[in-house]
């Protein structure tokens, strides 16, 4: 009977033990580390299914980094035009200028009501393009992933073929991609040095290269994260990563941007006829 | 590009001379019996999830005009006639400019490779795109289309002259929209280029002036509101047998196709006859404008890429200096009447 016990007591106890490591030796495994990773449906050529309309619903495009609420730039426009706060999508929480950079980048901030291209609805650029407040549509076929975004009617062509090199410098540079397994990668360069990545004034030169990771993490959520390397303005290359969500309305499309007829007076009014008035609208 | 960008506005007053004049060289063809080509062996390459495949670059650059020209009254010229329209419209584009217009400026189409005859282009035997009414001309318009344009020629005149606003300017030159877009997709003096891309339920066209993008689905979904409008309309798509048929309406009215009224509807077809060709065709309903429906026939022929950032608005130094030189000359002007007093 004793012994009998006493038996139990080590089994009851190997049972917890075993019960209670488990886990723990389990969670040592790496191919168990974490649960499986989302799936994406499949495109009828077999390429993971990242078609959709997608939007970064953040407010990455006032500032990248974490950010407290703010004033506004136009006092007329009270609270719409205020900055909203941000929780920040940059690794380590800084963009690692070089000095010079530094000063210029403080000097966008201060001048951005004047200098953010967004005010005159230019080309938005890369990664920016990815996180404006307007939804993009991803069309895949099998040689090239169109992204067409709504702000200024802006696109990028994806070349998934053999890579190709930059015929010229462009706003929304040239894109190679290629699939590593879930996960779409989109290498571009051939920017020029006119896009900002925010409204808080930071910005590249022509030798911004960007290298796009985009996976599904659900029916509806995308991982976005993109690598930024400028010699020109970063001391080494630094990251950023955000969720992207699908557009889940019924019929939801991109509609039309055409912001240009909106700018003009801005750009343009200084050189109006004297005595004229621009139209009604 | 600057430099390309910087005559964008005197460029398209001589693209629409030259557009002019074509039509004039056309008219003066000598008259032959001409046929229409052979049709080509039946495309039916289809994509992954089984649309019938359009994809590829495209251009409609050709030297067809919309309309018949006065005085041509069959449908085809000869073989010999369209090379002699053709010869003689590039003979015209290379002179670029026509004596007491704008003589005075110089500007070479050749020098930046925009000329039509220095890339690819339709040639087709037809007299006009125009296939139906069958004389190849835009049908009557209506009282209603007549009042319209009259009132719009008036509103023009009260605003003014095209350099006293950039508001007052063509639309092409704001950098806002231009006639490859459409729809109905037109050719445009150059860069008549597009790319077509599909993926599950959506055909895309890219066309490359202004980067101008339409998707276009293919769901069935019902038209947007009767109350959004824009600048290319909103466009809906679907299948007919290899043929995709695009319905767009809700126009903005702020860009009239050809004068139509803010109502119009433009249903296009596009079918791929073969691996080199698309045949284009679309047909223009709008009862306040015209006493009938009009079709016309383009093709599209396969080009090559890529299709280039065509950054317009970024680089319009055009509108900038028009307008900074009209009121330079104006305060010349004054100035001088000031001495002269």
């Amino acid at each position: 009977m004793k012994t009998v016990f006493r038996s139990s007591i080590i089994v009851t106890a190997a049972i917890l033990a075993v019960v209670l490591i488990a886990p723990v030796a389990f969670a040592q495994t790496p191919a168990a580390a974490q649960a499986q990773p989302y799936r994406a449906p499949r495109t009828a050529d077999g390429r993971p299914n990242l078609n959709g309309i997608w939007q970064g619903m953040n407010e990455a495009n006032w500032d990248l980094l974490p950010h407290a609420a703010n004033f506004g730039r136009v006092v007329a426009l009270g609270a719409e035009d205020a900055v909203p706060p941000g929780i920040g999508w940059v690794e380590g929480g800084e963009i690692p200028y070089l000095p010079a950079a530094a000063a210029k980048k403080k000097e966008n901030y201060d001048k951005r009501l004047t200098l953010d291209p967004e005010i005159k609805c230019y080309l938005p650029g890369v990664p920016r393009a990815m996180y404006m407040p307007y939804p993009f549509q991803v069309i895949q076929s099998k040689d090239v992933i169109m992204l067409v975004f709504e702000y200024a009617g802006a696109v990028r062509t994806i070349n998934m073929g053999k890579p190709t090199e930059a015929p010229a410098d462009s706003w929304m540079g040239w894109s190679n991609g290629h699939w590593e397994g879930e996960t779409l990668v989109i290498d571009s360069t051939g920017f020029n040095d006119m896009s900002w990545f925010d409204r808080a004034g930071d910005f590249h030169s022509d030798e911004l290269h960007v290298v796009e990771r985009i996976s599904a993490a659900s029916p509806d959520r995308l991982n976005y994260e993109a690598t930024i390397e400028d010699k020109n303005v970063f001391s080494r290359p630094w990251k950023i990563s955000m969720p992207l969500y699908r557009r889940v309305e019924k019929n939801m499309q991109v509609m039309e941007f055409k912001c240009v007829e909106f700018v003009e007076e801005l750009i343009y009014g200084n050189l109006r006829k004297p005595g004229t008035q621009p139209p009604a609208h | 590009m600057n430099h390309r960008l910087s005559s964008m506005y005197l460029l398209i007053v001589v693209v629409t001379l030259v557009l002019l004049m074509t039509a004039s060289v056309a008219a003066q063809a000598p008259v032959s019996s001409g046929k229409a080509p052979a049709p080509a062996k039946k495309w039916t390459a289809k994509t992954p999830d089984g649309q019938p495949d359009l994809q590829g670059y495209w251009t409609n650059s050709t030297y067809t005009p919309l309309q018949r020209p006065q005085g041509v009254t069959r449908e085809f010229y000869s073989a010999q006639e369209v090379a002699q329209v053709e010869k003689q419209a590039a003979e015209r584009e290379a002179e670029q400019t026509e004596p007491g217009t704008i003589a005075d400026v110089h500007y070479d189409f050749t020098q930046f490779g925009l000329d039509r005859s220095q890339s690819t282009h339709t040639t087709q035997m037809r007299t006009s795109m125009i296939v139906d009414p069958p004389d190849g001309r835009i049908p009557p318009v209506t009282t209603d289309g007549q009042k319209r344009q009259a009132d719009r020629a008036a509103e023009r005149k009260r605003m003014g002259a095209t350099t006293d606003q950039v508001q007052n300017m063509p639309v092409g030159t704001r950098c806002i929209v231009m006639a490859g877009s459409g729809p109905p997709m037109m050719p445009a003096g150059y860069n008549s280029n597009y790319q077509i891309v599909q993926g599950p339920g959506y055909v895309m066209v890219l066309t490359e002036m202004i980067h101008d993008v339409r998707i276009i689905p293919l769901d069935g979904r019902p038209q947007l509101p009767g109350n959004v409008r824009q600048w290319t309309g909103s466009s809906r798509g679907h299948w007919e047998g290899d043929t995709l048929v695009v319905e767009t309406a809700n126009f903005n009215g702020k860009n009239p196709f050809q004068n139509a009224s803010e109502d119009m509807r433009v249903i296009e077809r596009f079918t791929r006859v073969d691996a080199d060709t698309i045949d284009y065709r679309f047909t223009i309903e709008d009862e306040k404008t015209w006493t009938r429906p009009w079709t016309a026939l383009l093709p599209l022929k396969s080009s090559t890429g890529p299709i280039f950032e065509h950054g317009c608005h970024e680089g319009n130094y055009g509108v900038r200096n028009t307008l900074a030189g009209a009121r330079a000359e104006e305060q010349r002007a004054a100035a001088a009447k000031k001495v002269s007093k």
